[in-house]
């Protein structure tokens, strides 16, 4: 869970020892997805941030600690929702599979 | 104004993609998205550099205004469509901007850019050619433009609405958390305002909720129909489309949106806030 994992978005320039990191990449099959949204909710279930993809179907969030929820939206897929810790200092890996 | 008159389908919009009464804008937070791909027709305004004075922290003036909209093809007469990522943030941000200098007829595409998307609709990297016009703005209309000491003295007094993430108007987070978190300002809010978070008015895919489920919202809050309205987040893009639904769908008289918003306030010297998930007294 800590640092940058091998073929993650590149970290340069961001000082994880002060943010509470997730990340991660949204496939769809073997296939990453790059025009997916991906909402970050909170603990209740409120909506706190939200991104488009990358190319590469990557996407990043600085959270705070605790527990969130990824929801993510595509063309032509259900909504998937996918539960992850974050806490300062470290790097959450979310893998997304519509 | 009303629901009708403030906002258009994404079906409408690829109904009129010809028409040359119709001027559809982009204007995105990630400000290199139109690049990627955007709608047929379809210009770009980039909010940091077309719409910010590029010294002091303020919009551009009226002249600059006028002179950005004559070299982007863009006359008194048009239907300004406007959309964008982000669940229309910016686009309600270049919305207010319109109106705020009186640009008689604009609309939202409801949904923004993610609805278009998730519709599977044809984007183009096509860039559009347009005629200069000679486009001509009117004085800021500030009875919508809400400054500091505004919302200092709405204190306990007004409805301050606080559009930010709950975290963040706890004092939990700085910023929203898909940016680093680093800032100089303090955290909180402003004592009294009411958090309701911009996300409340929109569903998942981007575009609004109902009336009715927008006036349940306001009233299950608490806001005050008979007072005037302060709408506030952390630099004035997401307060945009708060003010956008108060105003504009809604028709509540008297709502301003303070573009200073968190990044300012928190910044100042002496002023009170608040932290935790309670408004704070005044």
């Amino acid at each position: 869970m800590c640092g940058a994992t091998e073929g993650g978005l590149s970290l340069d320039g961001v000082d994880v020892k002060k943010e509470a990191i997730i990340q991660g990449q949204v496939f769809r099959g073997e296939d990453p997805v790059g025009n997916a949204y991906v909402r970050l909710l909170d603990r209740t279930g409120e909506f706190t941030a939200e991104v488009p993809t990358s190319a590469t179907g990557h996407f990043r969030f600085f959270a705070g600690e605790g527990e969130w929820t990824l929801r993510t939206l595509a063309p032509k897929a259900d909504p998937v929702d996918n539960r992850v810790v974050a806490a300062v200092g470290s790097v959450a890996e979310v893998n997304v599979r519509l | 104004m009303t629901r009708e008159s403030s906002l258009v389908s994404p079906q409408w919009v690829e109904d009129n993609l010809d028409n040359p009464d119709v001027v559809l804008i982009e204007v995105d937070e990630d400000t290199t998205a139109y690049d990627k791909g955007h709608i047929r027709n379809a210009i770009k305004l980039d909010w940091t550099t077309d719409l910010q004075d590029q010294v002091r922290r303020d919009f551009v003036n009226k002249e600059q205004f006028e002179a950005l909209l004559s070299d982007r093809g863009v006359s008194n007469d048009h239907r300004v469509v406007l959309y964008g990522g982000n669940n229309n943030w910016f686009a309600a941000y270049a919305y207010w901007y319109f109106k705020l200098y009186g640009h008689q007829d604009v609309v939202l595409m409801d949904g923004g850019r993610k609805k278009w998307e998730l519709d599977s609709r044809e984007l183009t990297d096509a860039v559009p050619t347009r005629e200069k016009t000679t486009y001509s703005a009117q004085d800021q209309d500030t009875s919508i433009r809400a400054f500091r000491d505004d919302a200092v003295a709405a204190i306990g007094v007004q409805n301050l609405i606080d559009v930010r993430s709950p975290d963040e108007y706890a004092g939990r987070l700085l910023a929203p958390a898909h940016l680093p978190q680093e800032q100089a300002q303090r955290a909180g809010h402003v004592p009294t305002s009411l958090n309701v978070p911009w996300s409340k008015n929109c569903n998942d895919d981007g575009t609004f909720k109902s009336d009715e489920d927008l006036k349940a919202l306001y009233a299950d809050v608490g806001i005050d129909d008979s007072k005037d309205t302060i709408a506030l987040c952390r630099i004035g893009e997401r307060s945009s489309l708060t003010w956008f639904v108060l105003k504009e769908l809604l028709g509540h008289q008297n709502v301003k949106n303070y573009d200073g918003s968190w990044t300012e306030y928190g910044s100042l010297v002496g002023v009170p806030i608040a932290l935790g998930d309670e408004p704070g007294d005044a």
